[in-house]
């Protein structure tokens, strides 16, 4: 049960993603601000994410766990080629408006979302 | 004029698709095209269209069944479609030919048409003295209507326009049936042109391009005839009669005449009468109605079509057999192939300019071409002559903002459309009026739409707060580093001659901070007998003593700020204090300025080493040489995020480096990054030891301190619906996916955007860019600065290489390589260069050139590319090898993306002439003055040589160089100096002498100066000098310890490129 909340938050974590790199594109809202209310999210994902397999190594689901190693090797590659920032989090406002990246970003996002939703059915049938 | 003939036909029909502005210049068109045209051509083309074999049918067919429809009158003409608009137009093209006596008949045919139509005369506005009256001119071409058809039929052109027609989307049909149908405000042509242009042989394509260029015009003017003529009632042309007959008789070309008035048909045109040719005859009628409005016409750059290149353009040149492809004088940014008046009105191409300047249609055809698009944009350029516009309302597309611009189309008087999202917008009220010719109804010739860069005045919506005061603070670093450099003398001093040239008004506010490892503060506050200073030493938590009075008006506390700019150099010679605070010294600056906005001047002799943003030694001297590992990333992000805290409160912070030790300027160097600010580097400052550098560093802040300056600036850059930017280089924040923030603008700051497309431009003839730069001047003023630039877009690869750039693609891609190397490596940036190359002449090699000869093949436009790019991998950013310091190496990379392209490619390619034999042949005069214009060499030894002196141009510096064998007349009369070995070690003027040779040389150097807004320094080198390898180390072509020559660079690219 817990791990349905959670998961749900990570897929909350991924639209708002979403949503935030598209406010972007569309210019809604500032990078600065943007990326000050995302970078926060990021840690806390990953954790969570880590957190997740954890309990599924105690718990010896061990395609599960395969399944979701790639991704936390993902997360943990690419919190360590970040740019050079002081506080937590990915993303930086002077870089995030070019156009590679962003379209980086939003893929990231719905790749991510995709996979949540994937987790989500996986621990709801076999669990 | 052969075009005429054309019109007439034409002219109904485009008047009413387009509401076009009248266009004068349909002239030279004309001529143009016939070039490109063997007159056997023509002829051949002749018989064919009488018989209506080749294209006749078709058209025929499709002409009749619509034209039936009308008037009925096709029957008789299967052949001939007069009714067709496009194979009139078709004609002016070929008019050439007709000049010629046999043809003769054929114009005279044409005209008919014409004399019906009233609004004909106008296109001619041009140079022939206005006729009498129209009718005149009609009644000639009314005997002979049969004889229209031989012209009508024509060239294939007419085939050709006709399947152009389907494409056009928007476009008003043709040959609508009725005649009665009102003046559509149809979109322009541009469709149809484009198609002509693209297809098959490039003469051809010129001579049909012209042609329907001409055509456009035409109706564009024609268009406008009928409009304005009434308004105006001054045109001979407008009476209403002829107006409302204009639709029908232009349908019904061929047999219409009959139905003329019959004044019209009777009347002999006095020209004829004369013996001119016919197209003379149009001329008159051309009168005055819209010779100025050479745009309104946007029609016209639908018309496009025509390609200008010169036929050495069209040249395909094997690199390894033509070695000497520089040219001996600056080398000039092509012409985008567009029709003259568009062009004539395009932005200039030293502020906007475009890497190819004909755009892929699609981005699969720019992939494939494998040339970066790209803009370059030196937006605040010092001009010499600036329109500026003061009204109420600026004309804006009302759903993406454009401002109105020479290239938008007026679809009739009230209405205009966009050229960038295609919108329809009113004209307002106040735009009718045009304030230049006090006349009404003229929105097509105000200001904003007959200058391609413009700048309006900016009423209070676009304000966000009260201009700002403009403000500036000094930033000195008073270590005792700092002092023992003796800088704070040459800049005190530089401030003091200048602070009554500081650009400002009565509101300018000044202010200064120092800081060694604590930061001081002057209060200048009027009535103080002299400036106070307050210490502040807890640097961890910065705070502001007594803020009101640290910045102070310039004019109320002058004689204060004089007294202290006077003091400050004694007063830190006796200090110890080793330590540098300059982050906290930047927060308290930071803080100071919030309030107002302004501009931070930073000096800076070391390494940071107290408080936050403090730094450690990065450069291992040792590993210099390999392109791996060395730290052009910023170590910590302090410095980036202050300058987005300055720039979110319009704070810009430019840093002056002077410093003989590593001062890690890749991270020092954010805070101006992304404040918009700039960075000068002086290695090695020392005010006894490094003359030279005492001299640059005045110069430049002579420059620096009295250039215009625009605050709380923000740019945008608005592209056709299609394309869209993909990335920005240069000094600022990028704020959202078209807007830059930029806290300050200065005039010597250049950009450069990266643009991709997204969308296919199939549709259109044309895209523009318009950059818009909104800035509060030094006076208190807001005021938006807008340059506009049109360009046609190609759908084949070969005309996309025939347009490139080259100096804006090496511009572009040092750019990308600059950001390249931080975010992957310099290796992978010098080998993105070579590739960039390789790709695009491989591209060419293998999809335009159709024989594979053997050589390297490149198109003459991109004939410099190779060269460019060798240049630029031995440039101070790119280079490898051990003679690169990391802040050097870092500076260098700063000035790629700061730096306008003119400048940049000087630095990176700079000029070499020989000066010794300087003579007065081919000699510029301007104004009283001759100035000599020696040839520019090779960068190459091989052109040095002992007996001569020559000077290297490189943007910011002048070196010459003088040979050891040198002639004695050069050194006694140019240098004053005795003998070589008199020649004192470091020289940077040359003396007055009362000699030719002198006063060429002065000339020459003074004009090259003239032509920079700022001051480079000359270093006059003797053999043993030891800037001596810095000279060589320009000479690019040659191979030095750790890069290729230019010949082996080439058989490398020829290698890559055949594999």
């Amino acid at each position: 049960m817990q791990a349905l909340l959670l998961t749900a938050a990570l897929i909350f974590f991924a639209i708002w993603h979403i949503l935030a790199f598209d406010e972007l594109k569309t210019d809604y809202k500032n990078p600065i601000d943007q990326c000050n209310t995302l970078n926060p999210l990021v840690l806390s994902e990953y954790l969570i994410h880590a957190f997740f397999c954890t309990m599924f190594l105690y718990a010896a689901k061990w395609l599960t766990l395969g399944l979701n190693m790639s991704l936390l090797a993902y997360h943990i590659w690419r919190y360590i080629s970040r740019p050079v920032m002081s506080g937590p989090g990915l993303y930086d406002p002077t870089t995030i408006m070019n156009a590679d990246i962003l379209a980086y970003c939003q893929k990231e996002g719905w790749c991510k979302l995709a996979f949540y939703l994937l987790a989500l059915f996986l621990t709801t049938y076999m669990a | 004029m052969p075009v005429a003939p054309g019109n007439p036909h034409g002219n109904p029909e485009a008047a009413q698709r387009q509401g076009a502005l009248p266009s004068t210049p349909l002239r030279r068109e004309v001529t143009l095209a016939p070039a490109g045209f063997p007159r056997g051509d023509t002829r051949h083309f002749r018989p064919a269209v009488g018989a209506s074999d080749v294209a006749g049918p078709v058209h025929s067919a499709m002409m009749s069944s619509q034209v039936v429809v009308n008037q009925g009158y096709n029957s008789q003409l299967p052949g001939s479609y007069p009714p067709l608009t496009p194979a009139k137009t078709l004609n002016p093209g070929s008019g050439h030919y007709y000049s010629g006596g046999s043809q003769g008949p054929g114009q005279t045919l044409h005209r008919p048409p014409v004399a019906a139509n009233p609004a004909v005369p106008s296109l001619h506005s041009g140079p022939v003295p206005r006729m009498p009256a129209p009718a005149s001119q009609s009644p000639a071409a009314t005997p002979r209507p049969s004889g229209g058809f031989l012209p009508g039929a024509s060239p294939l052109p007419p085939v050709t326009w006709q399947h152009s027609y389907p494409s056009m989307g928007s476009q008003v049909n043709h040959y609508p049936p009725a005649p009665s149908q009102p003046p559509v405000p149809g979109s322009t042509n541009l469709s149809t042109n484009h198609q002509y242009v693209s297809s098959g042989d490039p003469l051809l394509q010129n001579s049909y391009g012209k042609s329907g260029i001409t055509s456009n015009t035409n109706s564009g003017s024609l268009m406008a005839h009928s409009n304005y003529d009434e308004i105006e009632g001054g045109g001979f042309l407008a009476t209403p009669q002829l107006a409302t007959k204009n639709p029908q008789i232009s349908r019904s070309v061929g047999y219409t005449y009959p139905s003329l008035p019959p004044g019209y048909q009777n009347v002999p045109p006095p020209s004829s009468a004369t013996g001119m040719p016919p197209s003379s005859l149009n001329y008159p009628s051309g009168p005055q109605a819209f010779p100025q409005a050479p745009l309104g016409a946007n029609h016209l750059t639908a018309s496009m079509g025509g390609l200008s290149l010169h036929p050495e353009g069209l040249r395909v040149v094997n690199l390894l057999q033509e070695r000497k492809m520089l040219p001996s004088t600056p080398l000039q940014p092509p012409v985008p192939n567009l029709h003259e008046d568009i062009q004539k009105l395009n932005c200039n191409p030293e502020l906007f300019r475009c890497t190819l300047t004909s755009i892929p249609q699609t981005q699969a055809l720019l992939n494939k071409a494998k040339l970066p698009l790209g803009l370059l944009l030196h937006p605040f350029k010092d001009l010499v002559q600036l329109p500026v516009v003061t009204s109420s309302t600026i004309v804006r597309c009302r759903s993406c903002r454009t401002y109105i611009n020479p290239f938008v189309s007026f679809l009739d008087q009230r209405r205009w459309k966009c050229n960038l999202c295609y919108r329809v917008n009113d004209v307002p009220e106040e735009f009718m009026y045009n304030p230049l010719t006090r006349v009404y109804g003229e929105p097509h010739r105000r200001p904003e739409v007959q200058n391609a860069t413009i700048e309006f005045m900016a009423p209070s919506e676009y304000m966000l707060r009260p201009p700002q005061p403009p403000v500036y603070l000094f930033v000195f670093d008073v270590s005792h580093n700092a002092v023992e450099t003796g800088y704070l003398n040459s800049v005190c001093q530089s401030l003091l001659d200048n602070l009554d040239l500081l650009p400002g008004n009565t509101r300018t506010k000044i202010g200064f901070v120092t800081f060694d490892s604590t930061i001081h503060f002057y209060s200048l506050q009027e009535g103080l007998s002299q400036p106070q200073m307050l210490v502040i030493s807890d640097i961890d938590d910065v705070f502001i003593p007594m803020p009101e009075n640290l910045l102070v008006n310039l004019n109320e506390s002058k004689e204060l700020v004089q007294g202290l700019l006077k003091t400050l150099p004694q007063m830190f010679t006796k200090s110890l204090e080793t330590q540098s605070a300059l982050g906290p010294a930047l927060q308290a600056a930071f803080k100071l300025m919030a309030p107002t906005g302004g501009r931070i001047s930073v000096f800076q002799t070391q390494l940071p080493t107290l408080g936050v943003g403090a730094l450690k030694p990065r450069e291992e001297p040792n590993q210099r040489s390999s392109a791996k590992e060395i730290h052009l990333t910023p170590s910590t992000d302090f410095y980036k995020k202050l300058a987005l805290d300055c720039s979110g409160q319009q704070v810009a912070v430019d840093l002056f480096l002077l410093s003989g030790q590593y001062s890690d300027l890749a991270s020092l160097g954010c805070i101006s990054r992304y404040s918009a600010g700039s960075v000068y580097y002086y290695p090695s400052y020392h005010h006894q030891q490094n003359p030279v550098q005492v001299q640059k560093l005045q110069k430049e802040l002579q420059r620096y301190l009295t250039r215009k300056i625009g605050f709380e600036a923000v740019m945008r850059i608005r592209c056709t619906k299609g394309l869209s930017i993909h990335t920005f280089h240069g000094n600022f924040f990028v704020r959202s996916t078209d807007l830059l923030s930029l806290p300050n603008v200065n005039p010597d700051a250049g950009y450069a955007v990266q643009m991709s497309v997204e969308e296919s431009l199939t549709d259109t003839q044309l895209v523009s860019f318009q950059s818009a730069l909104l800035y509060t001047s030094s006076k208190g003023e807001r005021r938006i600065r807008v340059h506009t630039l049109c360009l046609p877009v190609v759908s084949t690869l070969n005309e996309v290489f025939l347009g490139a750039d080259v100096q804006a693609i090496s511009g572009l891609l040092a750019n990308m390589a600059v950001d390249r190397s931080v975010t992957a490596s310099l290796s992978d940036a010098r080998d993105a260069l070579v590739n960039a190359v390789i790709d695009s002449l491989s591209a060419y090699r293998s999809s335009v050139l159709s024989n594979q000869q053997p050589g390297l093949m490149v198109p003459f436009s991109l004939r410099l590319f190779p060269l460019f790019v060798l240049a630029l991998l031995k440039q101070k950013s790119f280079q490898t090898g051990t003679n690169a310091r990391l802040d050097e190496r870092i500076f260098a990379m700063c000035q790629v993306k700061n730096q306008p392209l003119v400048y940049l490619m000087l630095t990176t390619h700079p000029s070499l002439y020989r000066v010794d034999n300087l003579s007065d042949e081919g000699a510029l005069s301007i104004s009283d003055r001759t100035v000599p214009q020696p040839p520019i060499l090779q960068l190459s030894v091989e052109n040095l040589s002992r007996d001569g002196a020559f000077l290297m141009d490189a943007g910011s510096i002048l070196m010459l160089w003088v040979g050891k064998n040198c002639a004695q007349n050069f050194l006694s009369q140019v240098l004053g100096v005795q003998n070589y070995a008199s020649i004192p070690p470091i020289m940077t003027d040359l003396p007055e002498l009362d000699t030719p040779e002198s006063a060429r040389t002065l000339a020459f150097i003074s004009w090259l100066r003239e032509q920079r807004p700022f001051f480079p320094v000359l270093y006059i080198l003797r053999d043993e000098s030891p800037m001596k390898a810095n000279f060589l180390q320009h000479m690019v072509e040659d191979r030095t310890e750790s890069a290729l020559s230019y010949y082996e660079f080439l058989l490398h690219i020829q290698q890559q490129v055949n594999k």
